[in-house]
């Protein structure tokens, strides 16, 4: 391994190649920042580029930092502007967009770039050692187990359940599930629920949903009562996160980026996944007063997310370098970028051009780093977005959004359905629903749906879920992490109560 | 009632709409062979709709006591706000949504940018518009151009 870690370094350390690494983050980064251009879609505009020049090592390395550099551009829009791109970042603008109300959006762009960072590269480290033996584990998750994992990321709606909201938290979970369903189901491909609208056949946009949910209602807030608008970080304080701080987010770092690395191994699962259930996983074992915190700027909820959704990245890895598997979109066109570069990812890369797994894991590492050490500095000066005068802002924002929709889709009517489901948003938070939830369900829907039919189908009826016994377990764990919150508030209101204890 | 319940009560119409929808007219367009798949598209809508019905009663009848919090913004005082501004930029978006292809990109967003400023209480003309115009140009240089993603900059007599 040290040998080929040699190899890696020797070829990723040349000057063009880190030219490559710093261009693709810049790129990345900016580019990622623009709502509706998530990695998936900058990487394969980059595509033409990294295959014209031609060493298949130095295009890897390029796309590397336009992937990592994508991913904290990303995460950017999400935390300032409260307008999440990618799917994968909106766990992050959950407590990452009320740091930045409380003017803390310096310190939560450090932090999310720390975690990114960290979670990056402890995955490279699992990547490196744990590549090939993880390559028959993924082969070991069928259909069943799919969607038992589906379940349990859907658990997480557990932690916008406040007390007394579990009803509306599941309301908007299921609302989200039954939007998922509209356009045409992968089941004979029947057009459902689209009222006959031709725009409506393919679904709806997952951007749009995004913008319309979280975006749109916070600038229309911004709109309705301008005094919070002003000072909202408007001046940018505390960039350092205090030794006390980063104690705290340590062991979720370490716990998410392992964790986070496994589930991006599973192909198909990835980043989304990892980000909610990280969200979760750490809220259910925050102690009381953090969990307190969460939703209304806790960094263990800022961190948690951000460090599992760059270690699913990575881990989305080993199937394609192992098996040549891509279990992601962004990986699938990494793929074909590599198959147009001569490059035929499988069990025969390592031995047959160990260079080139190699110099991919180190430009992981390198790719990481530079993108810490480009946006560090920058951090301020992306944080002085907030400060731009509120009446240039908004029609910003509200720009954005709009274009971010129009984008993806380069549809017109798409913007009119934003429009309309962002009012309905607004209402909803006006009777203090929780929408992320409803965000949840509809990611997760479309797979939930398309893995649950596919078992079916392979053990015709529902016995899969006793047949199977690790959907089984999941499905028990998913339920666990519904009912232990609510069970844990239960016990504390009777304790509170006066109810004498056993001792 | 309050208004988390008037909600309830409309999604609840949906859902029994969405549930009518699932259970009783989509099976009709099912071809015999589709029939012997134990799984028909209609399979996961009709779990989701009995779900959610089950949860808007929940909600409906009270059951759940919310605790009382301070909300960000009272809807019951919303003329106090500023409520025709955002109607306003509402109507700015649907206008912009409509606009964006017969008219072209570059027009159609560097109005939208300068309305949208103008609604907001802005005054200042030449800065307005020089801050519309050029970042119209950069977004749509970076989107055309450089993305090569296809946005019809002018509107279409021009030849754009």
């Amino acid at each position: 391994m040290l040998e080929g870690l040699l190899i890696g370094l020797e070829t990723a350390m040349s000057f063009q190649n880190l030219a490559m690494v710093i261009a693709g983050c810049l790129i990345g980064t900016f580019i990622g920042m623009l709502p509706g251009l998530g990695p998936m879609s900058i990487i394969a505009i980059m595509i033409p580029i990294a295959i014209s020049i031609g060493d298949p090592s130095a295009a890897l390395i390029l796309l590397a930092g336009v992937y990592y550099g994508a991913i904290f551009g990303g995460s950017t829009s999400s935390i300032l502007l409260n307008a999440p791109g990618v799917a994968g970042t909106v766990a992050s603008s959950f407590d990452g967009y009320p740091m930045a109300k409380q003017g803390k959006a310096g310190k939560a762009l450090t932090i999310a770039a720390v975690a990114s960072f960290a979670g990056g590269t402890i995955g490279a480290i699992l990547l490196m050692i744990f590549a090939p033996m993880l390559s028959s584990v993924a082969l070991l998750f069928h259909s069943a187990e799919y969607f038992a994992l589906m379940v349990v990321g859907l658990s997480a709606i557990a932690a916008f359940a406040g007390s007394g909201q579990v009803a509306k938290a599941i309301v908007m979970t299921l609302l989200g599930l039954i939007l998922a369903t509209v356009g045409e189901g992968t089941l004979f491909s029947l057009p459902r629920f689209t009222g006959g609208i031709m725009d409506l056949q393919s679904g709806l946009g997952f951007v749009t949903l995004a913008m319309a949910m979280f975006a749109l209602p916070e600038a229309l807030f911004l709109v309705l009562k301008p005094k919070e608008a002003g000072s909202a970080g408007g001046d940018i304080k505390d960039l350092r996160i205090t030794r006390s701080e980063a104690r705290a987010i340590t062991p979720v770092i370490g716990r998410q980026s392992i964790q986070g690395f496994f589930i991006g191994v599973l192909p198909g699962a990835g980043a989304t996944i990892a980000s909610f259930l990280g969200y979760a996983v750490e809220r259910n074992l925050a102690s009381k007063e953090e969990q307190a915190e969460f939703g209304k700027g806790s960094i263990k909820g800022l961190a948690a997310p951000e460090t599992a959704n760059n270690a699913a990245c990575t881990g989305s890895f080993v199937p394609l370098l192992t098996l040549g598997i891509p279990g992601s979109g962004t990986t699938a066109i990494l793929l074909g970028a590599l198959i147009a570069l001569n490059v035929s990812p499988g069990p025969r890369l390592m031995i047959d051009e160990p260079q080139i797994f190699w110099a991919v894991i180190m430009s992981m590492f390198i790719g990481n780093l530079i993108l810490l050490v480009l946006n560090l500095p920058l951090i301020p000066y992306i944080a002085k977005v907030l400060s731009i005068p509120r009446n240039f802002l908004i029609p910003f924002i509200l720009f954005f959004t709009l274009m971010g929709a129009y984008i993806g889709q380069n549809n017109a009517t798409e913007l009119l359905i934003l429009v309309g489901f962002g009012v309905c948003a607004t209402a909803l938070k006006f009777a203090d629903y929780p929408l992320p939830p409803l965000l949840i369900g509809f990611i997760l829907g479309g797979m939930l749906e398309d893995n649950f039919a596919r078992s079916m189908q392979l053990y015709d009826g529902i016995s899969f879920i006793w047949e199977r016994p690790m959907a089984l377990g999941l499905l028990v764990i998913a339920a666990m992490l519904l009912v232990l919150p609510s069970y844990r508030a239960r016990i504390a209101r009777h304790r509170a109560g006066g109810v004498a204890d056993g001792d | 009632m309050a208004l988390d319940r008037w909600i309830a009560l409309i999604i609840l119409s949906i859902c029994l709409i969405y549930g009518y929808t699932a259970w009783f007219t989509m099976d009709a367009s099912l071809a015999p062979f589709m029939k012997r798949n134990p799984i028909w598209p209609s399979t996961f809508p009709k779990v989701l709709s009995i779900l959610a019905i089950a949860a808007c009663l929940v909600i409906l009848s009270g059951i759940e006591k919310p605790e009382k919090t301070e909300p960000e913004i009272d809807y019951r005082k919303l003329h106090e706000y500023k409520l025709g501004q955002a109607v306003l930029l509402l109507a700015l978006m649907v206008a912009y949504a409509l606009c964006l292809r017969p008219v072209g990109f570059i027009i159609s967003t560097t109005s939208f940018l300068f309305f949208g400023a103008l609604i907001l209480g802005e005054r200042k003309w030449l800065l307005m518009f020089s801050v519309a115009f050029i970042a119209t140009m950069i977004v749509w240089y970076l989107v055309q151009q450089v993305l090569g993603i296809y946005m019809r900059p002018l509107p279409g007599i021009f030849g754009g």
